[in-house]
């Protein structure tokens, strides 16, 4: 078996109330006991970009597992419809995402070749996502990548299905958090980072931000003109040193 | 960003989509990230029918081009001939 061999397909988990959910598997083989990831996508989606980042886990050495949190809009049928429906629904609520996310945690705890140790990482809305995960779940180590509306400007942003600032739960982070960020980026810009850094370190919580000074949202997106090579190429190293520091046993 | 602008209208009207036509009930405009075109943020029309998440018409323009077509459509609508029969 080859080094990097891997599978890597669709599948179903128990996600929030035990309502089963597609989500997408990628795991390294025989590799012996590896940490696990849940990948949150972005708000375009569980989309062919996102599938390749949990390949891009799998091959070095993690079991990345990522939950199809818009999978109720369109169940069986195509995540271009899911995501679109999402939309028009005013998209996913916090609680529901976290049962979702803690039945994949769950999923990769149970994996018979899991070293028990599991970290998040999300993009774009996954990025929001990750931190109120960091600070409500039970997970190891966690990255937001330019998770905008972490800090709240404004009471209009509290809506039904976000209703709380997810800094406001910063002291209720109990993992590691890395932070990785485009300094074009209106939200989060670089003031919204700041007041992240401020916060997270006066509840003297364990953390590292990287912003990128040229770089705007979206910079690990390979289908889209955000795409900055420099600033993902740093980020995915960022993210091997600090997932290889946390999730080890 | 995200921005998660987002307004939705209620219309009446038919959409063609993967070669049937669909009856078209609401319709979601937003200004986000895009699923497929190559932008940052698009504006992003949805037009849906309800029910089936299969039935709907997405299209998603460039702010400039979706201004364009916004005032194409109010020049069309405030036409003599339209605002006549209309």
């Amino acid at each position: 078996m080859s080094a990097d061999a891997m599978r890597a397909q669709t599948t179903t988990i128990a996600g929030r109330n035990g309502d089963e959910i597609e989500a997408y598997l990628a795991e390294p083989v025989d590799r012996g006991t590896v940490p696990g990831v849940v990948v949150i996508h972005h708000m375009p989606g569980y989309d062919r970009a996102t599938k390749e980042i949990c390949r891009t886990f799998a091959v070095y050495g993690y079991t990345a597992l990522c939950p199809n949190l818009f999978h109720r809009f369109a169940p069986g049928g195509k995540s271009t419809d899911a995501a679109a429906a999402a939309r028009a629904a005013g998209g996913v609520s916090d609680d529901q995402m976290l049962g979702d996310v803690q039945g994949a945690i769950d999923h990769l705890r149970a994996m018979p070749d899991a070293n028990g140790k599991v970290g998040v990482i999300g993009y774009c809305s996954g990025g929001r996502q990750t931190y109120i995960v960091a600070c409500t779940l039970d997970v190891d180590a966690a990255v937001d990548c330019y998770g905008g509306r972490v800090v709240v400007d404004s009471p209009e942003q509290l809506t039904p299905q976000h209703p709380v600032a997810p800094i406001d739960l910063t002291p209720k982070l109990h993992c590691p958090l890395l932070g990785l960020f485009g300094g074009r980026d209106r939200n989060p810009s670089p003031e919204h980072v700041a007041k992240m850094e401020t916060e997270l370190s006066d509840h003297g919580k364990t953390f590292e931000f990287h912003t990128y000074p040229d770089a705007g949202h979206g910079f690990f997106s390979v289908d889209f003109p955000m795409y900055d090579q420099d600033a993902a190429r740093d980020g995915w190293k960022q993210i091997w040193t600090f997932f290889g520091s946390h999730l080890a046993v | 960003m995200c921005t998660y602008v987002t307004n939705t209208a209620e219309v009446s009207g038919s959409g063609y989509a993967h070669g049937e036509w669909i009856d078209v009930r609401t319709v979601v405009v937003s200004y986000d990230h895009p699923q497929h075109a190559p932008l940052e943020h698009a504006l992003c029309i949805d037009f849906r029918t309800g029910g089936d998440p299969a039935s709907h018409v997405a299209v998603e323009l460039d702010a400039a081009s979706a201004r364009r077509l916004a005032a194409a459509i109010v020049a069309t609508l405030d036409s003599d001939e339209a605002k006549t029969l209309g």
